[in-house]
């Protein structure tokens, strides 16, 4: 575990509504290393998203601060990467092309060539050869989201910020997409935050799994996972991790204000 | 294929000809009531130079009051799409503007500024066609999805590289719509003012005199004229439209 890269400290954060404040994030305070996965869940509406827009700079928060590489945060920074539940591929752009995108805001200078040379190894690397002149709309769900997620991290950023990237797609789709993003991990080493409702997803793909409260939202609950580093999806049929899912369901009950089930196992 | 594209129009507008000389023929109606396909051909021959020059001027002042309307409806546009506050106040003005038909307004900027026949003509097709562009490209901007911007300001980019990367290309699409219709609608209005005024210039001029000296082959042949010049204006639009915005087109399934 390298030092400290993301630090949130006493985050509160509440959007002005036509029928008052409403608070969202209360005194939230989380710390994740570099080169660490951090999975981030919790019940719906309790402030994950508006967590991931404080940590890109996207919107400051009415009190606490956000550190990234021992710098505050005040606005955008080139060195993030984000992926959305909506892939958000530009429809204008062939596959290629949107990967390379945000090489184009972040290194102006880079030789054309090189640039291609580097989206192409992404999206070989994912799975896409033989794609990257194919517009959006082509492309499957699945394969779109790949795409995105090669353009989140183009430019080598230093943290993925990811909202629910596999929230929209079918089952065997988002379980193939796991192990893509954890092989894209092995290759790439990234520091990751990855919002998300599913929690086998969140014990495959994290090292640490964070479990939100209810709104207004604060660390109710920390996972270290501990799975090997090198991981097939198996795992998640092991006692372990069974054992694990059943911790984290436990807490999501909490944090919707249900009492954890007795006896459920 | 494209023998079949080609043949089916063309034969379904030879039997329209047909079938207008043969109502005409059958009727016996005179020139006066209603010329035929045959009368039209003499008539053009005829006035072919005045066709051309005159042709040429409703074209160009076509054109001239679309551009203007482009730059002032993508401006418009722009700045109702990116301010809410802009856009609550410039919405009801420009209904309230866009619901006076323009017929009514002809007279009045024909009688504002005599004699400028260019300007007045120019004047009246941008008047009447920059509305729809305004709306799309306001509409397009104010709808983007913030998710689209946030993939580039995550990032640190400018608002106007964001504008120039995203916003625009997306809002293409409904921009070429807004601008098949703006087209038709530059063009009613500069034939509009070339009948109205008087000793001008133009087609509409031209269908005018056609009238005040009762050549009724004359007026037929204006009307296919300015619908041959329709055609064309609208398939220009049609073919910048594939080239900047063709990606949105998708194949029939």
């Amino acid at each position: 575990m390298g030092e400290a890269l993301i630090e949130i400290k006493g985050v509160t954060h509440a959007y002005q509504t036509a029928t008052g404040p409403l608070p969202v994030l209360d005194d939230l305070s989380l710390v994740v290393p570099e080169g660490d996965f951090c999975a981030v869940v919790g019940p719906s509406g309790c402030g994950k998203s508006t967590l991931t827009r404080l940590i890109a700079g996207l919107m400051k928060p009415d009190r606490g601060e956000v550190w990234l590489h021992g710098e505050r945060v005040t606005s955008p920074r080139k060195t993030v990467g984000m992926a959305f539940q909506n892939p958000v591929l530009l429809e204008w752009r062939s596959i290629l092309q949107n990967v390379i995108l945000p090489l184009e805001i972040v290194a102006p200078s880079m030789p054309r060539r090189d640039r291609i040379a580097r989206a192409e190894e992404l999206l070989s690397l994912v799975g896409l050869d033989g794609f990257e002149g194919k517009r959006p709309s082509e492309l499957s769900g699945g394969m779109r989201q790949r795409a995105s997620l090669c353009r989140a991290i183009v430019h080598k950023p230093d943290v993925l910020i990811m909202d629910e990237p596999f929230g929209a797609l079918d089952a065997f789709t988002r379980e193939d997409l796991w192990q893509t993003m954890h092989d894209l991990r092995m290759k790439e080493p990234f520091t990751a935050l990855l919002i998300t409702h599913d929690l086998r997803e969140s014990v495959f793909l994290a090292d640490e799994v964070v479990v939100l409260s209810g709104r207004p939202a604060t660390a109710q609950y920390v996972l270290k996972v501990g799975l090997p580093q090198d991981r097939t999806l198996d795992v998640l049929y092991e006692p372990r991790a069974v054992d694990m899912l059943h911790i984290l369901r436990d807490q999501i009950r909490i944090a919707q204000g249900r009492a954890p089930q007795e006896g459920a196992a | 294929m494209s023998l079949r594209k080609v043949a089916v129009p063309a034969i379904a507008m030879v039997v329209v000809l047909v079938l207008w000389e043969l109502l005409v023929w059958v009727q016996g109606w005179p020139n006066y009531k209603m010329a035929s396909p045959s009368d039209l051909w003499p008539a053009f021959w005829k006035f072919r130079w005045l066709f051309l020059e005159y042709g040429w001027q409703t074209l160009w002042r076509t054109v001239a009051g679309l551009s203007l309307a482009v730059v002032f409806g993508v401006g418009l546009g722009m700045v109702m799409g990116f301010s809410r506050t802009m856009r609550d106040a410039l919405y009801p003005l420009l209904v309230g503007f866009n619901a006076i038909p323009k017929a009514t307004v002809v007279p009045i900027i024909a009688l504002m500024f005599v004699g400028q026949h260019d300007m007045n003509t120019v004047l009246i097709a941008f008047l009447i066609s920059f509305f729809p562009i305004a709306v799309s490209v306001s509409i397009g901007l104010s709808t983007l999805e913030p998710e689209y911007r946030d993939i580039l300001r995550s990032l640190g980019a400018s608002k106007l590289t964001i504008f120039w990367k995203i916003a625009l290309p997306k809002t293409l699409p409904e921009f070429f719509g807004a601008l098949k219709v703006a087209v038709t609608l530059a063009f009613i209005g500069t034939n509009l003012m070339e009948i109205v005024e008087p000793h001008g210039k133009g087609l509409g001029h031209l269908f005018d005199s056609g009238k005040i000296s009762a050549d009724y082959p004359l007026m037929f042949a204006v009307l296919i004229a300015l619908a041959f010049l329709g055609i064309v204006l609208f398939y220009v639009v049609v073919f910048l439209e594939r080239i900047f915005a063709g990606w949105a087109e998708r194949e029939a399934t």
